[in-house]
């Protein structure tokens, strides 16, 4: 498909929503920003912004700025499984450009467990209502994921004690698009790791239809806000990588953008926190950096409004964007290839790299810890 | 006489999964309270196995809200059992990203998850704006956002919600209820704030993420020390943070301060609010660095609401049992030995006032037997408070010189007595002074820290784990939500136990086996609820802790049995 049949399909695409009647009957998204001193030509320069870090060509920037405009018409469902809240939390740090923060300002939340002033039977007639009334049209984003089985009422809500995994089900039948937000939601989390005493499980396996991954822990609110528009733009078929996350978010490696990129190329490692090297900056890979195995634009985009990121605050990178990083990843301060402790995961590189999941990655592994070793070799001739 | 119950599931504006249900008898007053979580995720069980190290990382997954407060107390508790103390400047830079923590959380539950229990948002839209830019100095000599035009644009922002009949987050909130008692002037200056504190928020993010990496859920701390050496060397970095204090410091002075102040007066005589202290023995731990040996609060306990004394803690007296908790072993243990297989009896068929008033099927807590996800702890056999009024009261009647005038001073605004401070108002205004203090203390950390760093760069202490010892250790300290412990046991290296003992536990307890209540419960009985299908009196003294349920709710199992295996009957009869 050429660039411009993308665009073709996607202005049918802004066609046909912009048929779907607005939310708020009075003003517009466009007249909103203009109330809040945002000119056209800011607009449109976060519009080109927005469209460089969904990695589209330029020529998308209007078609994002009207997609933008066109986020009035989506009702939203937030709902809460088992989780710690990170991800709203996350979500309301959305702040630059403020107009990210318009947009979810815009969209009309119905049901937020966090935010909203109902409680009670209130709060569950508020849920009650929204899907009846945008039936097929709003758009569902799960926080959390869902115990099932025999443990299913580990979660209930409601006077009636309803059960998470009912909840979700219900809200999933007549969603017009489904994301999972954050990790536990895409992937089961920190409760499914070993042993999973409450058998939590992704969204994704207690519904039949399409689930778009966002994850993270928690997921950056750009990611959130991204894929929101990228909903808008594509439907619910946006480019997906082998875990249904968006490519344009998940597409590279944090490795391939990273800041110390050029001292691994150089050999120079940290080798203890707080050591020289920690002090220059070096690369993190040998304290434990899983960057290298982890696919998400946290190198590019950062967090809190481009503030930093933990690789820039020392710290190696943990994996959190990936299926089953609890279990696979650690210890987070070791090299995958070099583990001291045991587990219940079992002892060794090897154990560890073919639960990654992904051939591809099993062998980047290996690639990356021979580059490592070759480099901190050359190094050491150097220096000799 | 009937009894007639009131079920509020969820309780939103909080953290995590909590229900509350209440009998209420003829004139509407409360008789029984009980509260409990709906939601089990046992990430203490996961933990075990696994590399001390990492284990800070997994306890900060229980929160995302207190997102720096078990990140902490995960890796203290390591660096506590293997006997490590950080180097100086670590230890400050923590203080410094635990000021962010503490003021984000404040400031975001006052403003954005408790507001809205004292600002009535539909009366703000009949103020007159111009009338309101003047109320507003009557509670502090430079408002914050209070201009007239300011306000206005506030009216008119969220009058056009309200007019077209959708509210949005604000839809179907108990407004126009009879205890709400700011003017609509007073709730146009607060519902300025509200939203201004949406961007205030995010400052505080970004003021731990300078330190921290990011937020929710930095990445900055390893067992041992921090490691962003390089921010902290970074005259840019230091500038950073002290732009983002002052800005966020300026609102809690200019906008925080004198709403609680404005909010005090108005409910002064509102008898749902006060005398409702709950649980009168008060506990607070230690916590905020600001120096070698400095501390900006101190521990102790009250007992019985007596401010003449404050006992020091002992450590050994804490316990945790599960009577009326969906745990196995009922017996009251230390958390070193804590020992909890979950053993969930499901809620049972009953009766509860529906959205009409009328009585409807409802699924209900089996109050005679277990009904909640969190676990009773107990001090001496005793129940404790926990939270910024225990903090505050304890730190007063312990003569703290940090504490003492800002307390004498809001008194002195308000008009109030000291006694009106242990009731749910007091749990409100004390979290703003807590906010406060530690805002207008955090420069001496931070200078501190730089005045260290000219001659010392150490950020990391050097450590080993020998596999062939045992080791134990805890994190005792204070976060947004009060007093918080965790305990650790290490053997070949690896957690072999874990429990956190953490703040919403203590007040959130459902009853113990002597039929004890904690805070959350015994501060709802005898109130008197105006409309039984509007609980808001409910709601705001509940809300009045700041709950954190997902925190509340854990369990260990030093057995290594299987958790998830345990059969629940379909039907889950009690």
């Amino acid at each position: 498909m050429t660039e411009n049949d993308v665009l073709v399909r996607i202005n049918k695409r802004l066609l046909e929503l912009s048929k779907i009647p607005r939310i708020n009957q009075e003003g517009s998204i466009a007249k909103r920003l203009k109330e809040k001193g945002f000119s056209r030509r800011d607009f449109m320069k976060w519009a080109g912004a927005m469209s460089a870090f969904m990695a589209l060509p330029s020529s998308f920037a209007p078609s994002i700025a009207k997609a933008a405009e066109l986020s009035d018409r989506l009702p939203v469902i937030w709902l809460h499984m088992a989780e710690c809240t990170g991800c709203s939390e996350s979500l309301l740090r959305s702040d630059t450009p403020t107009i990210d923060s318009l947009i979810f300002d815009y969209i009309s939340l119905e049901y937020h467990e966090t935010l909203m002033a109902a409680a009670g039977h209130q709060a569950e007639r508020n849920l009650h209502d929204a899907i009846k009334k945008y039936k097929n049209r709003y758009i569902l984003m799960v926080e959390g994921a869902i115990p099932t089985g025999a443990t299913e009422h580990y979660l209930t809500i409601g006077a009636e004690g309803h059960t998470g995994k009912q909840i979700a089900q219900n809200a999933c039948e007549n969603a017009a698009a489904i994301f999972s937000i954050g990790t536990c939601s895409s992937f089961g989390g920190i409760q499914a790791a070993h042993p999973n005493p409450s058998n939590s499980k992704a969204l994704s396996v207690i519904t039949s239809k399409q689930v778009i991954n966002v994850p993270g822990c928690p997921p950056s609110e750009k990611n959130i806000v991204g894929t929101l528009l990228h909903f808008i733009l594509f439907g619910t078929l946006p480019a997906l990588d082998v875990y249904n996350r968006p490519k344009w978010a998940y597409g590279l490696r944090i490795h391939d953008l990273c800041e110390r990129r050029g001292h691994f190329d150089a050999g120079e490692f940290v080798q203890s926190f707080g050591d020289e090297g920690a002090k220059q900056g070096f690369c993190l890979y040998k304290v434990g950096c899983k960057g290298p195995y982890t696919f998400n634009n946290c190198s590019r985009e950062r967090f809190n409004s481009h503030t930093s990121w933990p690789i820039q605050a020392g710290h190696g990178c943990i994996g959190c964007s990936e299926p089953d990083f609890w279990d696979t990843m650690g210890p987070f301060e070791e090299p995958m290839a070099d583990r001291l402790y045991n587990t219940p995961f079992g002892i060794g590189s090897d154990a560890v790299s073919d639960k990654i999941g992904v051939g591809i990655l099993a062998l980047t592994a290996v690639g990356i810890a021979a580059h490592a070793a070759i480099a901190a070799m050359k190094k050491g001739d150097n220096d000799e | 006489m009937s009894e007639r119950k009131i079920v509020i599931d969820p309780i939103t504006r909080i953290e995590g999964h909590l229900r509350v249900e209440v009998v209420v008898d003829d004139n509407n007053v409360v008789k029984e309270a009980y509260s409990g979580s709906t939601l089990w995720r046992g990430i203490e069980q996961i933990v075990k196995g696994r590399d001390p190290r990492d284990v800070g990382f997994f306890t900060q997954r229980i929160c995302g809200v207190c997102t720096y407060s078990h990140y902490k107390a995960g890796i203290i508790a390591v660096e506590n059992a293997l006997g490590i103390t950080p180097p100086l400047n670590a230890q400050l830079t923590r203080t410094l990203m635990n000021a962010a923590l503490f003021v984000h959380d404040h400031i975001v539950h006052f403003y954005h998850l408790h507001g809205l229990d004292w600002v009535d948002v539909i009366s703000a839209l009949s103020a007159d704006p111009k009338k309101a830019s003047e109320v507003a100095f009557k509670f502090t000599d430079l408002p914050y956002a209070c201009g007239e035009d300011k306000l206005k644009e506030v009216q008119k922002r969220v009058g056009e919600f309200a007019a077209k009949g959708n509210l949005g987050p604000f839809a179907n909130a108990y407004f126009g209820h009879s205890t709400y008692k700011l003017s609509p002037e007073e709730n146009l200056i607060a519902l300025s704030h509200y939203l201004e504190c949406l961007r205030i928020q995010r400052i505080a993010a970004q003021l731990m993420a300078i330190f921290g990496g990011k937020n929710p859920h930095p990445q900055s701390l390893t067992v041992g020390g921090v490691t962003c050496v390089m921010d902290i060397e970074s005259p840019a970095r230091l500038g950073e943070y002290l732009t983002k204090l002052k800005e966020i410091q300026e609102f809690v002075n200019r906008a925080y301060y004198p709403d609680l102040v404005m909010a005090a007066k108005a409910y002064a005589n509102e008898p749902s609010v006060l005398n409702d202290i709950g649980v009168a023995n008060l506990y607070t731990f230690k916590e905020f660095q600001i120096g070698a040996n400095e501390w900006l609060f101190e521990s102790g306990i009250i007992k019985n609401g007596d401010l003449s004394k404050v006992y020091d803690v002992d450590e050994s007296l804490i316990t945790e049992e599960a009577t009326h908790a969906w745990y196995e072993d009922d017996k009251a243990l230390h958390p070193y030995d804590g020992k909890t297989d979950p053993k969930y009896t499901g809620l049972i068929d009953g009766e509860s006032i529906g959205e009409d008033g009328r009585m409807v099927h409802s699924k209900l807590f089996n109050t005679k037997g277990k009904y909640s996800w969190i676990k009773a702890p107990r001090y001496g056999g005793e129940s404790l408070q926990v939270g910024p009024l225990a903090n505050i009261v304890v730190n007063y009647a312990k003569g703290n010189k940090y504490v003492v005038p800002v307390v004498d001073k809001f008194l002195k605004d308000t008009g109030l007595p000291l006694s009106a401070v242990l009731s749910t108002l007091g749990r409100t205004a004390t979290r703003m002074l807590e906010a406060k203090i530690i805002t207008d203390n955090t420069i001496t950390a931070f200078n501190n820290l730089i005045e260290n760093l000219k001659t010392d760069r150490e950020t990391c202490a050097k450590y080993s784990i020998d596999k062939n010892k045992e080791y134990k250790g805890r994190y005792m300290g204070h976060v947004p939500r009060g007093t918080l412990s965790h305990w650790c046991r290490i053997k070949d290296g690896v957690i072999t136990n874990w429990q956190a003992v953490v703040p919403s536990t203590w007040n959130a307890s459902p009853k113990d086996a002597k039929g004890q209540m904690g805070s959350y419960e015994a501060c709802l009985i005898g109130l008197k609820i105006a409309d039984v299908t509007q609980p808001l009196e409910i709601v705001r003294k509940i809300h009045s802790y700041d709950p954190c349920i997902a925190c509340a709710v854990h369990v260990m199992d030093t057995k290594g049995a299987k958790l998830g295996e345990y059969k629940i009957d379909a039907n889950l009869k009690g």
